[in-house]
This record gives structure tokens, sequence and C-alpha cells, in this order.
């Protein structure tokens, strides 16, 4: 027996529950907010979408596979399609390639059959082989792909991986459109299979030996040119799958991270869509035209300071504890990051299905702050080093939080370094503190394991220790009534929030600009540069057309 | 002419040795590792894939292993793969040294245009207005971070003018140019402006322009026979200097400009501590200051018939 998941009951289903979950968000004055009022008018056709990606100069790789930088997701879904898609009108994962998704009466076994209309730019259709080849790939051995981690839950995949198996045991093909994934536990295959690092790509482009620089994919743009350092262009697919889309005839991304050379070209009308910084954000939300193509988007990333419990005073819950009663993060959100920041209330971000509403985040309360150092035997409180970068988020909060500190009797000295030496320090424990941004979602469980004993200690970087937590989160794991899985989902995020490994700053408030008239931008919670493009519209008074 | 060749390709391969030997041990000994920056990205990458990436790009050999696969390798003129992008450093650069040659030209030949009558025009008019006006200008371009004047000209010509595009690369016309043209030439301009200054102020003083005047020479004949060509050998050496460096010099410039040059390609490369596009990169900035050095240094036999090299 097997359990028939329909991709629209799947939405409405999930509709309904981040309706629920919005308007519980926008009680706590957390939810995402759009500023200009949604598009009811019928989406127009045509013109040039001309958008960024906004995280460095220049892409990593054009093979969806290959890439580990954000910069490069934000243009592979133009191009590349995956079994799953991120809907932010739902605020979750949905069936995309898949046309059905059947799930075994054990929960392990997931079986798809493929719309029927899927082809890729070369012309062939895409069939339940192009996906066995491509997950095969990606998990060939010797192999680095960064979509290992994604698969190597499939039954069978770490022999494969390995070199130990011919084939890959839990992936089978059924027909030529229908084919079944088992894995080794409970998983959400959606929040696995949604990322561009597991693309479904045709074998034959790929071998053919110039896929680095002209990719196939089956997305609904196809691959024009690619200006290395500067811009990458596509034409509209007129066989992408999905009827009627994409509604631009082209799309063309600027490729540069300087935000004040974005501001100037969404100004001057160059630019359709951007995302920006906090000197821009300021004032774009004080002008009276600008703000209006506001969308604040809370990102799934959760800003803190890291704390190696294996250095004294930090193995000490109350020395935790007694650094997030010290510090008034309001403050340090409205006058230094200009409140383009969620205050944070748990690892879990706001946009997170396990984000718990109920929830009050630490008070700023020196007063409580002083008698738990007293009780840790601190009365005359400690030093620390505390490793940062030189942006805002990092040394600029650390000093924002220093007179907090010092007035409980804690000094916090500053190390400025660059951002892969912050990484191989926290790696090694040679940090004593930190401040860094972690990717907390979508899949909630994922994002707990960064205080999973069991984990390296480059995912475990604060070598939290706690059995009774990892236990959680295999109960959790484990738990295929989603009712209790929720409710133990939470439970370890407010265990976390209890124990304090490390002091709560934010969520990463995004904020894309754009401009009146373009249509259908979402903002995409697990990455706003990554936006749907296949919808997106350019109406009559839009310059491109 | 072919001994001064020969011995300047002699030290340009001492040069190029040295160069990458340094970068490669400094790059292999400071903190921070290609896969460390990796890590350091928005998205975590696991320690499976880092571990498994290290292998496969040979990172965790010895450093002299590496290096003298890397010496070897550039011996057949195979610059390696990029950790980065998986791609011949070769095929990475040959995009974009077009891109950043076309860039110095036109920087170069804006330098030149402005700087070179300015500095002659306020070394004739010593002491005028003109004099003071052209030096506050020169002061000013040398004063200015390139950004800072890259960005004053974005506001001015694309926002409120509409002229010109802000940023990118275009199809490669003039329209996307001249932004970051002017913005790159605008330090060499002033610096020109003052270099051509005093080297005019200090010909005029020469006896031989004493000796024309004296004979009763016109002075358009004086500027144009004698001032002009003998100030414009001390000129030379600043232009040389200043057209060598623009490929290294211009990555602010090419980052706020979208501009896909070999300067963007190193400040990425650097940042993600991916060596052998930072030595390919920079294998190409030194060979280019090399190559306008040598050709400055032949550009003289031209000018100045007098100077020999021995």
């Amino acid at each position: 027996m097997t359990r028939k998941i329909d991709p629209m009951l799947i939405s409405r289903r999930r509709i309904l529950t981040a309706m629920l979950a919005s308007t519980a968000l926008a009680a706590t004055g957390f939810a995402p907010m759009v500023a200009r009022a949604q598009d009811s008018a019928e989406p127009q056709t045509g013109g040039k979408l001309r958008l960024v990606a906004p995280y460095g100069s220049a892409l990593q790789s054009l093979d969806p596979h290959a890439t580990y930088e954000s910069q490069d997701m934000a243009v592979s879904k133009a191009f590349h399609r995956s079994l799953y898609v991120w809907d932010s009108a739902s605020n979750s994962v949905v069936p995309d390639l898949a046309a059905e998704v059947e799930q075994s009466e054990d929960g392990k076994t997931f079986t798809y059959r493929l719309h029927d209309n899927i082809y890729f730019h070369n012309g062939r259709q895409v069939t339940a082989d192009d996906v066995i080849w491509s997950f095969t790939r990606i998990l060939s051995p010797g192999s680095s792909f960064s979509g290992i981690p994604n698969l190597s839950g499939i039954v069978g995949a770490r022999d494969f991986l390995d070199g130990n198996a011919d084939q890959i045991e839990g992936l089978k093909q059924i027909d030529d459109l229908s084919f079944s994934i088992t894995f080794d536990g409970f998983v959400e295959p959606g929040y696995l299979l949604f990322d561009a690092v597991t693309s479904i790509l045709p074998k034959e482009a790929v071998d053919g030996g110039d896929f680095l620089s002209n990719p196939v994919g089956c997305g609904p743009f196809v691959f024009a040119e690619h200006i290395e350092g500067s811009r990458i262009s596509g034409t509209k697919f007129d066989k992408y799958y999905k009827q009627g889309k994409p509604y631009a005839d082209e799309i063309e991304f600027t490729i540069t991270d300087d935000y004040s050379a974005l501001d100037l070209a969404f100004r001057a009308g160059e630019l359709d869509a951007t995302v920006l910084g906090e000197s821009a954000y300021v004032l774009y939300t004080q002008d009276p035209e600008l703000s209006k193509g506001l969308i604040e988007i809370a990102e799934m990333f959760t800003r803190h300071m890291g704390m190696n419990l294996e250095v004294e005073p930090f193995g000490d819950v109350r020395v935790r504890q007694a650094i997030n009663y010290a510090i008034d993060r309001d403050i340090i959100i409205e006058k230094l990051l200009k409140n383009k920041a969620f205050k944070a209330v748990g690892w879990l971000p706001t946009p997170s299905s396990g984000f718990d509403p109920d929830r009050a985040p630490y008070p700023f309360d020196p007063e409580k702050a002083k008698a738990l150092l007293d009780e840790a035997g601190l009365s005359d409180g400690f030093e620390f080093e505390a490793w940062v970068t030189d942006s805002t988020s990092s040394l600029g909060v650390l000093q924002a939080m220093t007179p907090y500190l010092a007035a409980v009797g804690i000094t916090a000295t500053p190390k400025v370094v660059e951002a892969g030496v912050l990484v191989d320090a926290i790696n090694s424990g040679e940090a004593t503190a930190w401040f860094r941004s972690n990717g907390t979602g979508p899949d909630p469980i994922s994002a707990l394991r960064s205080f999973d004993s069991r984990q390296p200690r480059s995912k475990n970087r604060a070598a939290y220790n706690d059995p009774a937590f990892d236990a959680m989160l295999d109960e959790a794991l484990g738990t295929t009534d989603p009712d209790k899985r929720l409710a133990l989902i939470r439970q370890a995020d407010g265990h976390i929030f209890e124990q304090a490994p490390v002091w709560f700053h934010n969520y990463n408030k995004a904020v894309l600009a754009t401009q009146p008239w373009v249509h259908g931008v979402d903002g995409n919670v697990t990455e706003a540069a990554i936006i749907e493009v296949d919808s997106v519209w350019l109406d009559e008074n839009a310059p491109s057309r | 002419m072919l001994q001064l060749l020969l011995r300047r390709l002699a030290q340009a391969a001492l040069t190029v040795f040295i160069v990458i030997s340094l970068v490669f041990v400094l790059f292999s000994v400071i903190p921070g590792t290609f896969t460390s920056s990796l890590q350091a990205d928005k998205r975590d990458v696991s320690q499976d894939v880092i571990e498994r990436l290290e292998d496969e790009l040979g990172l965790n050999d010895p450093l002299p292993v590496r290096f003298a696969n890397y010496v070897t390798d550039l011996a057949q003129g195979d610059l390696g793969v990029s950790y980065a992008t998986r791609r011949p450093v070769s095929d990475m650069l040959s995009g974009r040294i077009w891109a950043s040659f076309k860039l110095a030209c036109a920087a170069i030949f804006f330098a030149v245009c402005v700087g070179l009558p300015l500095g002659f025009i306020a070394a004739i008019r010593q002491g005028s207005w003109i004099d003071t006006a052209a030096m506050t200008f020169a002061v000013s371009g040398l004063s200015i971070p390139g950004f800072w004047a890259g960005l004053l000209l974005m506001y001015l010509f694309s926002l409120k003018l509409h002229l010109l595009p802000t940023f990118g690369y275009g199809s490669g016309g003039l329209s996307h140019l001249i932004l970051p043209a002017i913005t790159l030439g605008i330090a060499p301009m002033a610096l020109l402006a003052r270099t051509t200054r005093a080297a005019v102020l200090e010909t005029l003083n020469a006896d031989f322009i004493r000796t024309a005047r004296s004979k009763g020479m016109s002075e358009r004949r004086l500027v144009t026979r004698h001032l002009a060509r003998n100030a414009f050998v001390l000129v030379l050496t600043t232009i040389g200097l200043q057209f060598g460096s623009m490929l290294g010099g211009s990555v602010v410039i090419e980052k706020l400009f979208a501009w896909p040059g070999v300067g963007s390609l190193l400040i990425d490369s650097v940042g993600l501590r991916d060596i052998p596009a930072v030595q390919g990169a920079i294998l190409v900035i030194v060979l280019f200051f090399l190559l306008i050095n040598t050709l400055v240094d032949l550009a003289y036999l031209v000018v100045d018939p007098r100077i020999r090299y021995n």
C-alpha cells in the first residue's frame, strides 16, 4: 500500500498552514512583508528581465552540480530545474518536475512520475533515466559535488560513493517517466531535492565537452551568453513545461556585489529588481516611490555569536544565558543594522516550519545577567576574545555589544580576520567566540543538527554535547506524524534556546527592491536573490519592452 | 636592439619566476584555504564534501610537491585548472585579457589626451590662473579614490543625465567603456599633468631653448620642434609606468563597473584562495607591465636618437 501525494493538495495544505503561520508571525511582528500590493492583473508576455547575481563579481560554475556558492544559485533556476522547488506563496517545498509523488507505507520510499511534457533545451524529453543519471553523477565515486549530502541518505548511496557498489540500490527506474527513491530513514525529500545542486541534467550535454561554457537544462530560459565577471543571459524556452511561462522573452543577470553601483543602476532604471544593503534600505524606505516596491524577507539565516563550549567559562550555561540577558538587541538592530534584521528568538528563524511563534526572546536584563554570573562564580567578570570579520554584522555588532558586556563585567576583545580564516579557527576549535550567520532552513532538523554532538566540528561548531538533545532530534526524525514531529522540533529548538550555546542575535532581513513595472517577484526565504523567474512579468511601462 | 630584447626577455623570465614563487608560497602559508573560503559562504558546505574536494584538488599534498607540479606545468605552458571553476586558467584569462587591455588602452588614451595638454598649458602659462586651476584639478584627480570618482560619474552620467549605462560590458561597445575608462584614467591623467608641467618647465630653462629664442625662432616653432619633443622624453616614462600598472590597478574599477577583466578575476580568486587563478592573473599583469616597459625603452630610441643601449 502506498499513500498518494497530490502536489496540488500538498500546496493547498501548506498554503493553509503557511497562512496560519503568517498570521501568527504577523502578531509577533516578524512577518515577511511585501510593500506593494500583490498583482491581480493578467500577466503580460514579452520584454527582458534584468536581474542581479549580488554575491560576487563572478559565477563559480555554470554546472549546477559543481557549484558551492549562493551566487550561482541565483542564476541556476533560470536554466535548470529540480524535482522540487521552493514555493514562496506556501512557504514550503512543492514538487516541480514531478507530477505525482507517492509515499510508501513505511514512509521511506517515494515514487515519482514526471510530467510528460518536460524537455531539455536540446529538444529531448526529460525522462526518469535523466533523474537517475543526474543523481548517480552527483554520487559518483571520487566526486566532490556539493549535492552529496542531499543524496547520501538514499539507500546504497554511501556504498556507491565509496566505490563499493556498481549502482545505487535506492534508485529504481520503473518506466520512462517513473522512478522511486528509497531513503535509509525518514526524510522530507523536498528539502533535499529542491536545490539547484540536485538539478536534473541531460547526460549527452554534460558529457559533450562544453557544458561549462554552454549549459543545457530544462528551465524556463535557454542559455544565451556568459561574459565572465559581468553578465549571463538567456532567451525564453518555448517548450518549457509550464504552459504560458516564462512570461519574459529574455533574461539577463548582472554579476556584481557592489551595492552602491547596484543602487545607482536600479534608480537609473537599468535593473528590474535588486537586493539592497543596509544604507540603501534606509533611503528606500524613506522614499515614497521606491518604498512601494520593497519586498522584505526574513531569510532562513540566523546571525549569532557562537561560543566554544570547550573553553571556560562558556561551558557553564549560566554564563551563556548571562550574555543573552546582558545585551540590548533592539538597540543594536535599530541603530546599527537600521532595522534590517528580525530579532532572534531561537535557532530556527521565523519562516521555518519549526519556528515557535509563542516563544519570547531573552529580555534585556543586566541585573539578571549579573545574578547569573554571580551564581557561576564570576562576580568579577571575565575576558574573552571574539573572532570577527570586518563587516557591520560581525565587528560592528561586537563593538556595539562591548559596552553592554562591560556593564556586567565582561570584556570582549575583537580579533579581526578574513572570513575563510574565521571558518578555519572555528572548525579547529581555536576560536573562543565568533560571529557568523548560519543557514537555518528550510529543513528544521538539519538546521538543529548544528548542535548534534555526533556531528563533526565543522557542523557542531560550539562543540555542544547534550545526549538528551540528540535524542530529541532522532525522535523527531523517526516520527511520521507531522504534528508530533513539529512538536518535537519546537521542543528541541526551545531546548537550545534555554541552553544558549550561542548569543541569539537576529534573522537576516533581506530586502528586494522592485520597479513599478515588474510583477510576480516572490520573496524567497531560503535565499532572497533566487527569484522564481518563470513567474515574473513586465507590464507595458517596462523600458525593456 | 636585439641584444636589448634578449636581455629584457631574460630579466622577464627571472621576474616572473620570482613573482610566481612568492605568490605560491605566500598563498600556501597564510591562514585560510580554498576550502575554508567555501565554508565562509552563506551556504554551508559539508565536511564530507570538503574532504573529497581537498583530495580531488591535491590540496593535501606537501607544499614542495604542489609547487614542483605547478612550475613543471607552467614550463609547458599549462597554467593549471582553477580550484573554483574547474576550468583551465588559460581559458578563464583568455576571455578577460581583451576586456582589461581595452579598458587600459582607453584609460591611458584619456589620461594622455587630457593630462598632457593640461600640464603643457600650465607650464607655458606658469603662475597664471590657468596654471593654478590646472594643478588644482590635477591634485584633485590624484586625491579622489577611484571608486568614489566612479560612483560620482555613475550618478551624473547614468542616473541624472541618462547618457551612459551605469555598469556592465554590454556588447563590448564604446558606451559601456567610457565611464570605467575615465574613472581608471583620472589618477594617471593627474599625474601626467603634473609630470608634463615639470618636464616642460625644466626644458624651458634649458640652454638650447634660450639659444633658439636668441636666434629669433618663432614661439610656435620653438614649442612644437624643440620644447614638446624634449619634454616628451621625460613624460614617456610616466606614461609607460602608468599604462603598465593599469591591469593590476584596475581591480577596484573593474569590480565597481562589473567589467569582466583580469583585475576582478584576481580579486575574486584571492578571496577564494584559488591559487592557480591568482597565479594566472598575476602572471598576465606582470607580463603586461614588463611588455609595456620594454616598449617604452624601445620608444626612447625613436623619440630621442641620442639614447643608446649598450
